[in-house]
């Protein structure tokens, strides 16, 4: 089995080989003078202001919180959306159907206490 | 199948899951009362009402012999009723006990009381486990309510560096715990309790993927009830959470985690080469009994003392797991019960006595110096749970002793039962260290002991610790209360299930 | 062409031994966070693979446990990193010693 990879190996080693070949390559023959404009972040053009790492506010944080908890919920609602069919046609339907808005509406308790308690106020 | 016949099992199965669905929706409510009426004073009402209804059913379904519902996931009646039985006191003190201690901070608090119970469901789910699903869910549902308690009262950093302490190093124990789930699954090819052993044997050659599972497994429970390898969160957390939430962490939780040990040991390994994790856990029983009661040895702070008494008091739990027969479970499952009403006592004691704005990381043995002379309700109370934490003879903890190691010494297992008498032993010094201060020290000490005339002990509270102390002095007579739990390991020995 | 089990148990614990040695080894709680994070889906992928292995679909049932935990476990994590970074100004594990035995 593991003989079925060799050609996967193969192209790993050609791909590594070709793009360390080419850097090297690069480096070997390609003539380097460094000057002050040349190593400058925008070589032609504005001068840059200040650095680039800034901190980001901590009310990101809040939005991933919020977002991550109602981003994974939807994995329980895909199996029940693509099984659905076939509950209907076992005659389950309707239980289906109430216990997955039961599901909705514990989450839109937690939505509820987000917006009131101001979660989802940017500023 | 037929809608009449589907209605009956779904009444089946929400009266078996009463307690936990009670629960849940009971937090619900909570939280969307509290965001339209902050910190209403219902919230702790509904709450400690909710507790007694559920502790009412559970009572009712005490004589029901042991059931599944929800297709095998979770076990109903019998030994898990006795268990959320235990479970809904450890809440119902803890609410009680919180509305003094949040009023006093002033804050608006109102979800401390949805999410203690969000903790509880998740214990009950935990402690009525039939399957590794619900351990799991169970277990984390319990563990991230408890994460966000601990950090939500901020006074100072203690609070929330506790909770980061609770959190990082229970998560990284979960990570563990799941690799052991996902192992014996592996080893199985079940996730239902009772059918692990036949499935084990089925799949045949999975000795090494098995026993790593259960080691994992294992890991995991061991943190949760902070038995000695894995108890360093423990202090630490103890004394930088809230008090009366750190009385509820080392009883409810350590209740439902040692209930789902049981659970586990009794239902999915059984006698499945019993030895080997008899050993394990006997090593870890022995070092969790010895070092807990040594470390508790030098501390100052009281809470933090209290953390390491709770650690030691796992081991002698433990010790009962070790014998692994039917009187062993049963008496673990008594200990739990009476352990809860002391710990529950005495860090209500500890959260009362924090007058001066101080926070319980600060409260040190000398700060207590005459306060059972000044406050004689607190001092006698206290008296009784520290000699109830002791083991000496007239009160509850000398009978959940006599509970945990006589099905040991039955077994076999002679030489840890001295360990752990030695031990107890030991413990004696310090828990009569705070009845000395209580009682013998000079009543002004320091300044801060002066104001100490002024605070008032809350009549409800000062009600619920007297309770305590009360079931605590007759516990050991009723002896219905002491043999429950044997019942159902006993009709398991005569061919049922429990 | 079918790989065959072990491979994805390997990989899972090599996974797993990525992420105990991140928790155990580096000092910002974000990256912590991360490890853990990465030891869960370690395990999710030993279900998912013992499960297709043996037809039994329990195993996937726990990974949606497994996912939604995690989340709300990162969830509570960042809570409690911001909370903490408000009040110390850090995120490294070890500015964190109010407490010692």
């Amino acid at each position: 089995m593991p003989a079925d990879f060799v050609p996967l190996l193969l192209m790993l080693v050609l791909a590594t080989g070709l793009a360390l070949t080419l850097l090297l390559a690069a480096r070997w023959l390609g003539p380097r003078r460094a000057n002050p404009v040349k190593v400058s972040t925008y070589e032609s053009g504005m001068d840059p202001i200040g650095t680039a790492r800034q901190r980001y506010s901590v009310k990101f944080y809040l939005v991933a919180m919020i977002f991550i908890i109602f981003d994974v919920e939807v994995v329980f609602l895909y199996p029940w959306a693509v099984s659905f069919q076939e509950f209907l046609a076992a005659g389950s339907g309707v239980g289906v159907l109430v216990v997955v808005t039961i599901f909705i509406l514990v989450l839109a308790v937690g939505l509820l206490y987000d917006i009131k308690k101001g979660g989802l106020e940017f500023d | 199948m037929d809608l009449a016949g589907a209605y009956e099992g779904i009444l089946f199965d929400v009266a078996g899951g009463f307690t936990l669905l009670l629960l849940m929706t009971a937090g619900v409510v909570c939280i969307v009362w509290d965001i339209f009426s902050n910190d209403d004073p219902v919230l702790p009402v509904l709450a400690a009402m909710t507790c007694v209804v559920a502790a009412g059913w559970e009572v009712r379904g005490l004589d029901a012999g042991s059931s599944t519902a929800f297709y095998d996931l979770i076990r109903a009646y019998g030994l898990t009723s006795y268990i959320n039985i235990t479970l809904l006191i450890s809440a119902l003190v803890s609410i009680v006990l919180s509305v003094p201690y949040l009023n006093r901070i002033r804050r608006g608090y109102g979800e401390v009381y949805a999410l203690i119970l969000f903790a509880t469901a998740g214990a009950v789910m935990l402690a009525s486990a039939n399957s590794l699903v619900t351990v799991f869910v169970g277990l984390e549902t319990m563990s991230i309510a408890l994460y966000i308690l601990v950090g939500l009262v901020r006074q100072g950093g203690g609070g929330i560096e506790s909770a980061l302490k609770y959190f990082l190093l229970g998560a990284f124990s979960t990570g563990f715990f799941l690799y052991g789930i996902a192992l014996l699954y592996g080893a199985t090819g079940t996730m239902i309790l009772p059918d692990l052993a036949a499935g084990f044997e089925a799949r045949g050659s999975m000795m090494l993927l098995f026993w790593a599972g259960v080691a994992l497994f294992l890991v995991g429970f061991l943190f949760k009830v902070s038995a000695v390898p894995f108890h360093m969160w423990t202090p630490d957390v103890y004394q930088g959470a809230p008090t009366p939430l750190t009385g509820y962490m080392s009883t409810a939780s350590k209740a439902a985690a040692f209930a789902a040990l049981i659970l586990v040991l009794y239902y999915g390994l059984g006698d499945l080469a019993a030895t080997k994790w008899q050993t394990a856990l006997a090593v870890v029983a022995l070092v969790t009994m010895v070092g807990g009661n040594i470390f508790a040895l030098v501390q100052n702070n009281v809470k933090r003392m209290l953390a390491y008494s709770s650690v030691a008091h796992a081991g002698y739990v433990l010790v009962a797991l070790v014998a692994g027969t039917g009187e062993g479970y049963a008496g673990a499952a008594y200990y739990l019960l009476i352990y809860s009403f002391m710990n529950l006592g005495a860090f209500g004691v500890m959260a009362l006595l924090e007058w001066d704005q101080k926070e319980g990381s600060e409260q040190t043995i000398d700060s207590l110096s005459g306060v059972g002379l000044r406050k004689p309700i607190l001092g006698v109370v206290m008296t009784v749970f520290m000699f109830s934490l002791i083991g000496f003879p007239p009160f509850g903890g000398f009978f959940g002793k006599i509970a945990v190691f006589a099905p040991a010494i039955e077994a076999g297992f002679t030489w840890l039962v001295i360990v752990g008498v030695l031990a107890s032993a030991l413990s004696g010094y310090y828990y009569l260290r705070v009845l000395y201060v209580f009682w013998m020290r000079p009543q002004s000490w320091s300044a801060p002991q002066v104001q100490a005339h002024k605070f008032p002990v809350p009549s409800l509270s000062a009600a619920v610790l007297v309770a305590c102390a009360v079931v605590l002095t007759v516990i050991g007579f009723v002896p219905v209360v002491r043999d429950l739990p044997m019942v159902y390991f006993d009709v398991a020995f005569t061919g049922g299930t429990p | 062409m079918e790989i065959a089990l072990s491979w994805y148990l390997t990989l899972a614990a090599v996974l797993f031994a990525i992420g105990v040695a991140g928790v155990l080894l580096r000092s910002n709680l974000i990256i912590i966070l991360m490890s853990v994070e990465l030891m869960l889906n370690a395990v999710n992928v030993t279900l998912v693979a013992f499960s297709q292995s043996m037809g039994d679909v329990s195993g996937q049932i726990l990974v949606f446990f497994v996912m939604s935990v995690a989340a709300a476990e990162a969830a509570i994590g960042l809570a409690i990193v911001i909370a903490i970074f408000r009040n110390k100004l850090s995120v490294d594990i070890n500015d964190f010693n109010l407490f010692k035995w």
